[in-house]
């Protein structure tokens, strides 16, 4: 297997009022494609940071983030906003959806940054289907449950058909069910050949990783 | 899905925030249209009245102009027309000028259709013995007029016919004669045909007889000694700098002199008026001018107040509305919008903003021109609804002033951090 992102001795330290803070430290680790990596740790120990960092949006203070052999941090900005649009989906536990586009729009915004091929809606109504949001389209995040907001922001995610994909405690706001509907969901992306990096504090989530990563204190155990 | 869109569905959304921006823009854009509406109006007031005043002078000049007419013509003749070697001292001591010019310079003066004089009336005037009563008279022999223009006009001095008499008011008083009466003068029977009244000159002691009459008297045959005019209500006080030319050029060997000054006084109290017209005028000029320019100093000073103050306001509208959208721009940072992109989305929606404002403003700008008067009880004055350059104006500069207002805005949710915002959220 071919590895789709390579971190490398990532550190990133921030500098507050009481000295240097060492967020995340030395940190290394590869995904390839088709694995699905659960990173597990209590909160605060630096698992956002390394995702942020892995998802082109962090410069890292030491070390570097390779994906597909690229490191976006290399590029401009505007390069790597381009990289980001074209290589990498997120969801969040907050789902951040935009409160005033309605379902359909909310998953087309993932191609606000790229150009338009033609086939964007008709994926996205694919998506909208594959979730169970079809009677769903025309309402905004705030006439959705929460399991329906994070399915929505999953579509999103895959519109693109990212090679990453980056999940924040993707069930930290839904039940059970929810939150199965999702794991499930990012296991099948990673099945089918990207690679997903999932941080979480629910030791539950590993279940459905190929692969489960300890982390604390800004180092993977 | 496109940035228009989102812009579009975010102004949607939230409602009272893009109404607020666009009232605020409407605010300025409708005191810049109506300030300039009102000046509009001013302007179209002040032409209206100087039309107006410009109107009722030169009526009242037509009228001036034809009292003076009636005057003068009253007065009688007040131009004389002289031989060029006449010296003028003898003339004032005798009352009669003492050289003598051919009767046939009357003439020739009509024929050339002389235009600063008109009345033309050859004479012969000699102070005399009247032997018959034993009195010193002034005589007077006269013919009708040679008219200039028309055979229609009104003679200001009857021509007196042959074998008549026209006697002054104080000759016919202490002969004593009467009209009807006959009397001897040199020799001659005549008629009294006429007695002037009483004008207190000379005209007083003086016996007009006919022309031809008087030459065979005073053995004078053909000859004048004087021409009498009236001269044209010329325009200008040295109405003489005008006559002289124009008769030296006709009659090179005579000379104009002004037979009454009286007549001077009225047509300096012609041109006074004339000139207290357009003195007027102007005086209603400059206090329209100078309302204008109140006007414009007060709009000159609230136009940038509230354009300021409503570009503020815009500023302000569009700061809480990137603090509010604070994780929508990092969720679309991390989507891959590019900084400009985001830019491009705040100032896009200043940019309706603006448009709205134009639109909405200039409409209430209008209607408040409109309804403006421009003094209580003033007649409305109807301005175009459409000024399609001002209308451009504002179409392009509030949309343009909005964007400047929401700039360091926009420039700040352009510069987001998207990592910082997503770890805080």
């Amino acid at each position: 297997m071919s590895a789709r992102l390579q971190i490398e001795s990532l550190s990133k330290s921030y500098s507050g009022p009481k000295g240097r803070i060492d967020v995340v430290n030395e940190v290394s680790l590869t995904i390839n494609a088709g694995e699905f990596v659960a990173v597990q740790g209590p909160s605060g120990c630096g698992k956002t940071t390394l995702l942020l960092a892995a998802g082109a949006l962090l410069q890292p203070t030491r070390g570097r983030v390779l994906l597909n052999g690229q490191d976006p941090y290399e590029l401009s900005s505007g390069q790597r906003a381009q990289f980001r649009a074209l290589n990498i989906g997120f969801v969040f536990q907050q789902f951040h959806l935009v409160p005033y586009l309605d379902v359909l729009d909310n998953i087309l915004a993932s191609t606000l940054a790229l150009k338009r091929n033609g086939n964007e809606h008709g994926r996205a109504l694919e998506l909208v289907e594959q979730f169970g949001l079809t009677n769903r389209l025309r309402h905004i995040p705030a006439a959705l449950s929460t399991g329906e907001r994070q399915r929505v922001a999953l579509a999103r995610a895959l519109l693109n058909n990212p090679k990453l994909l980056l999940a924040d405690e993707p069930t930290g706001n839904l039940d059970e069910e929810n939150g199965q509907v999702v794991m499930r969901c990012l296991a099948d992306f990673a099945r089918a050949g990207a690679a997903v990096l999932l941080v979480t504090h629910e030791p539950r989530a590993g279940d459905h990783a190929s692969r489960v990563v300890k982390m604390d204190g800004g180092k993977l155990r | 899905m496109n940035l228009y869109r989102l812009v579009f569905r975010e102004i949607l959304h939230r409602k009272l925030s893009f109404s607020l921006g666009v009232i605020s823009a409407a605010v300025a854009v409708a005191g810049l249209v109506a300030a300039l509406a009102i000046l509009q109006k001013h302007d179209a007031r002040t032409e209206q009245i100087i039309t107006a005043k410009e109107a009722e002078t030169r009526q009242q000049m037509v009228k001036l102009e034809d009292d003076y007419r009636k005057l003068m013509l009253k007065m009688g003749f007040n131009v004389m027309i002289l031989p060029k070697d006449q010296n003028l001292s003898d003339l004032y001591a005798d009352d009669f000028a003492s050289n003598y010019m051919p009767e046939e310079y009357a003439t020739r003066l009509a024929k050339s259709r002389v235009a600063t004089i008109n009345h033309i009336l050859p004479s012969l005037q000699q102070k005399v013995k009247w032997p018959e009563h034993e009195r010193t008279v002034l005589l007077m022999g006269v013919r009708g007029e040679v008219y200039v223009q028309s055979q229609q006009q009104k003679p200001l001095l009857e021509m007196v016919a042959p074998g008549t008499m026209i006697l002054g008011h104080e000759l016919a008083r202490s002969l004593p004669l009467k009209v009807g009466d006959q009397t001897k003068l040199m020799g001659h029977q005549f008629a009294v045909a006429k007695i002037n009244p009483e004008r207190g000159n000379k005209d007083d002691i003086t016996v007009w007889i006919n022309l031809t009459e008087a030459q065979e008297l005073l053995g004078k045959r053909g000859l004048i000694n004087g021409i009498l005019a009236l001269d044209c209500t010329c325009d200008t006080v040295d109405r003489l700098s005008r006559i002289r030319p124009e008769i030296a050029r006709i009659l090179p060997d005579t000379q104009v002199i002004e037979y009454a000054s009286q007549a001077l006084t009225r047509a300096e109290a012609r041109q006074r008026a004339a000139t207290e017209a357009q003195t007027s005028i102007q005086r209603e000029k400059d206090g329209r001018a100078t309302l204008r320019g109140e006007r414009e100093a007060l709009a000159a000073v609230l136009v940038p107040v509230v354009l300021v103050g409503s570009s503020i306001w815009i500023g302000l509208l569009a700061l809480a509305n990137v603090r509010e959208r604070r994780c929508e721009i990092g969720i679309l940072r991390a989507l891959g919008l590019r900084a400009r992109q985001i830019l491009l989305i705040f100032l896009g929606k200043a940019v309706v903003i603006g448009l709205g404002g134009a639109a909405f403003g200039y409409v209430v700008g209008r209607v408040v021109g409109a309804l403006w008067r421009d003094a209580p009880g003033a007649q409305p004055l109807h301005i175009a609804f459409i000024d399609p350059r001002l209308l451009l104006l504002v179409l392009v500069a509030a949309p343009v002033l909005a964007a400047l207002a929401s700039w360091l805005p926009a420039m700040s949710a352009s510069q987001q951090d998207p990592a910082v915002v997503l770890r805080e959220e």
